[in-house]
């Protein structure tokens, strides 16, 4: 297994130096100018080039990428052009809230899809299962910022239970910071609880008509021991995928839910970057992106083992 | 106990302690701004949002008092030699930057001399300045070339770029080069590590500042911070602001869209003001066909109704002003002279007389700003005036870029675009950014006009107001015939605020000393 992890790891690399360059040369054919935007609304030609001078963005487009190369060889992602904040430490400041967000959006849309996909499958073609599968539908379909100006108008406005905006760091608690991330969690979740509901449910029907799960049940066993310890396990593994599948989906919902419920985490840090041009940052947050898509693949491919004993790296 | 009690009172006892504590006794105005903190130098950018952190952490020497007259603000006193030549300014005793370092005239030179090499009315200033120099620890003496009228009007100029007063080590940075510290002598100080760009900027009081003893007045008089901390919250999205705004988790919404304030009357616990008033600008690419025509400009001065495209953004009559002037309607400036009225079939007759074969006039639209819904109503009223328009919409990065080219329109160039200065920088003719006509040296659209050029210099040696007036008159009718822009109405940006706040000001900036809140 070793072996296949290291031959993983090292396939990372040159997938990460596509997306670099790939990223480096779509941000220079985007229209817009960082120097621009930062010389202001009444600054002269000459302002704005001797801006651009000073960010080195009149220097050859080789030469920058190399610049750029050159400093990621050594651990750098560079510094961004507006606040002049090294560009590890912005994504250092984001990491959190985005984790936290996506950890407890992941948390509760397992808590919603498991045992609404179970009691599916085990319901199927019942008056339940139409329902569940009506909640998956409607939860597939609503778009994320309508599910959370709805939450914020129940929960937060009309009920006060919880805060409108805003995200509280985990130093400042466990429980405030879990309070601030209940409506954001939810609204991220909701797609996501919708599609885990529905593979569960599939995957759970398949393996119910197995033989082995008709042994079991001949051999005395309890249905719900049946469900538990041998059905569910057996269907883990396409649930597993989604589930890694879904961090992609999730990280470009949280771009929405984060502008929606102002938490600043990476998605609001990508999409401000974005707007005002700021190369370093939009480059090193893609690139963080991309290591996380691959990690996450890695490590669902390595949760099979846990799962199917049959299957050896 | 319970074992489950147990374990929920240890987990209590985790959670608790981490709880947040520290800021409880403070009182902390929370404020979500109009945009976002970029850079912290306020002399190398005119973005406002610079501006309005130069507020809060700088002072200057003079400032603009409600009625828009110049008052010593960190001066103490001035005078002027009888040939207006020579300028002494004495500085207040024991200012004091957020270092705890004295405030000294070598701090006021080097910031005057780092201002004048980037600012327009600052590097007029510098031209006709023989020396600038430190006489004594709180004594500047400031010799001009020759009689220059505008010594006041600069030194207290209320927007983008102020002359504002750093540290001399700080000043010493090239005017190039952004600095990084942001430390001043302001009634706020900048909590750098707590800045998060794209998130929150925090204030903090200072305790080191000495407030003038006279009441705030306008941009003048006593700066009081009455707050512990001032908290910027970044908010791109204007619902999550109205919300948490009517939940109370934060005090003010600057800039408001006016679409929003109905939603909020009737709360007894909201009121909206005014923040900023604003003039729309249609800005003409004069350096490339067709606006290279100035009967097409005048046409376009004819075809726009001011009225009508300033209620596509606001429709509260007490929210905007149709204004038949190239200044602020509330400048001492203002004039309607020579000024036309909308005619669609006069213009039209124009559009004939000028030449124009239906050439493509590409309209730059940065939709995310207020000027949009005045570009989509100037856009149509253009194509019922019978011209070929290419609409394109666009968000404010871009066009901020496109708008830089000169290049023809087939090439990437541009015909026109919106924007909106802000009153300080609309309000007389020397400082006007959308009338300079100094060819490649002025505002995008590059307008080129050697009479207005020659009357803005005459302007800046004018003697006395009166003479003032008649110059910016002239101008307004020169401007009439060559149109460097049209307006399309000046309009009030507001702000939504919780009723309990004390003592806001609006002074057409966004300020923050005065305001005091309820702890």
């Amino acid at each position: 297994m070793t072996s296949y992890v290291l031959r993983r790891l090292a396939a990372t690399i040159p997938v990460l130096a596509f997306v670099g360059l790939f990223v480096f040369f779509l941000l220079r054919l985007t229209p817009g100018d960082p120097a621009i935007l930062i010389a202001g609304d009444q600054a002269t030609i000459e302002q704005i080039a001797s801006v651009r001078t000073q960010l080195g963005l009149d220097k050859p487009l080789t030469e920058q990428l190399f610049a750029w190369a050159g400093q990621l060889a050594q651990g750098n992602l560079g510094r961004s052009v507006l606040s002049d904040m090294e560009v590890t430490r912005l994504i250092g400041m984001r990491i959190e809230p985005t984790a936290m967000l996506a950890l407890v959006a992941i948390l509760m849309a397992l808590a919603i899809a498991l045992p609404l996909g179970t009691l599916s499958a085990l319901k199927a073609g019942s008056r339940i299962d139409r329902m569940v599968m009506a909640f998956a539908m409607i939860g597939f379909s609503s778009p994320v910022f309508v599910v959370a100006f709805f939450l914020v108008y129940v929960f937060a406005l009309t009920l006060g239970w919880f805060p409108t905006q805003g995200y509280v760091p985990l130093a400042q608690g466990l429980l405030p910071c879990l309070n601030s991330l209940v409506l954001p969690g939810l609204a991220l979740a909701m797609l996501y609880a919708a599609l885990l509901a529905r593979v569960t449910r599939a995957s759970l029907l398949e393996i119910l008509a197995e033989d082995f799960v008709r042994t079991a049940h001949a051999k005395g066993l309890k249905p719900r021991m049946v469900v538990l310890r041998h059905a569910l396990k057996n269907a883990a593994i396409p649930v597993v995928t989604v589930v890694g599948v879904g961090i992609a989906a999730l990280l470009g919902g949280v771009v929405v839910t984060e502008t929606v419920f102002n938490i600043p985490g990476l998605g609001r840090l990508t999409t401000d970057a974005i707007l005002r041009r700021d190369y370093p940052v939009v480059q090193g947050l893609i690139l963080v992106f991309s290591l996380v898509y691959v990690t996450v693949n890695l490590l669902v491919d390595l949760s099979y083992v846990l799962f199917d004993p049959r299957i050896r790296y | 106990m319970t074992s489950l009690t147990r374990r929920l009172a240890l987990a209590a006892g985790l959670v608790l302690p981490l709880a947040a504590l520290p800021a409880a006794a403070q009182t902390v105005l929370k404020v979500r701004p109009f945009g976002d903190l970029r850079t912290l130098d306020p002399m190398t950018t005119s973005d406002y949002m610079v501006r309005n952190h130069a507020y809060m952490v700088y002072d200057t020497l003079f400032a603009v008092d409600a009625k828009g007259l110049i008052k010593p603000q960190m001066a103490e006193s001035f005078t002027t030699s009888a040939d207006g030549l020579t300028w002494t300014f004495v500085l207040r005793e024991g200012l004091k930057f957020h270092d705890n370092t004295p405030v000294t005239s070598t701090d006021v030179v080097a910031s005057l001399k780092r201002w004048g090499e980037r600012d327009g009315l600052g590097q007029q200033l510098l031209a006709h300045t023989a020396s600038l120099t430190a006489t004594d620890p709180r004594t500047i003496t400031l010799v001009l070339k020759d009689r220059w009228g505008l010594v006041l009007d600069a030194l207290g100029k209320p927007s983008s770029m102020l002359p504002v007063i750093m540290p001399a080590r700080i000043a010493a940075t090239p005017a190039n080069q952004n600095i990084t510290d942001a430390t001043g002598s302001g009634p706020f100080m900048l909590v750098k590590e707590q800045w998060s760009p794209g998130s929150k900027i925090v204030y903090a009081k200072a305790p080191t500042y000495q407030p003038r003893k006279e009441a705030p007045d306008g941009l003048s008089g006593g700066k009081l911070a009455n707050v512990d901390r001032v908290e910027w919250l970044i908010m791109p999205d204007a619902q999550t602001a109205l919300n948490a705004l009517q939940a109370g988790e934060i005090d003010i919404f600057e800039e408001m869209p006016p679409d929003m304030i109905s939603l909020v009357k009737g709360n007894a616990k909201i009121t909206v003001s005014k923040l900023a008033a604003l003039q729309g600008v249609f800005r003409m690419n004069q350096s490339q066909p067709p606006f290279n025509n100035p009967k097409l400009r005048q046409a376009m001065l004819l075809l726009v109704d001011q009225e009508q495209a300033v209620r596509a953004y606001v429709d509260d009559k007490a929210l905007y002003t149709v204004c038949p002037s190239f200044y602020m309607c509330d400048s001492p400036y203002f004039t309607d002279a020579s000024w036309p009225k909308p005619d669609l079939a006069a213009a039209r007759k124009l559009i004939a007389e000028s030449g124009y074969k239906g050439e493509k006039i590409v309209v730059l639209d940065a939709t995310e700003t207020a000027l949009s819904p005045q570009t989509l109503v100037v856009s149509q009223l253009m194509r019922d005036a019978g011209l070929n328009v290419d609409y394109q919409a666009m968000d404010w990065g871009t066009l901020s870029s496109r708008r830089t080219s000169k290049n023809p329109v087939t090439q990437g160039g541009w015909s026109t675009f919106a924007s909106g200065p802000a009153a300080p920088d609309m309000t007389e003719p020397v400082g006007h950014l959308a009338l300079r006509s100094n060819c490649e040296n002025s505002w995008f659209g590059w307008p080129c006009d050697e009479a207005i050029e020659k009357l803005r210099a005459e302007f800046t040696m004018a003697p006395d107001l009166e003479a003032r007036k008649a110059i910016a008159r002239k101008i307004q009718e020169r401007a009439v015939e060559t149109v460097p822009y049209v307006p399309v109405g000046q309009f009030w940006l507001v702000r939504g605020q919780q009723a309990s706040l004390k003592g806001l000001l609006s002074p057409g900036v966004p300020v923050y000393w005065n305001v005091s809140k309820s702890r």
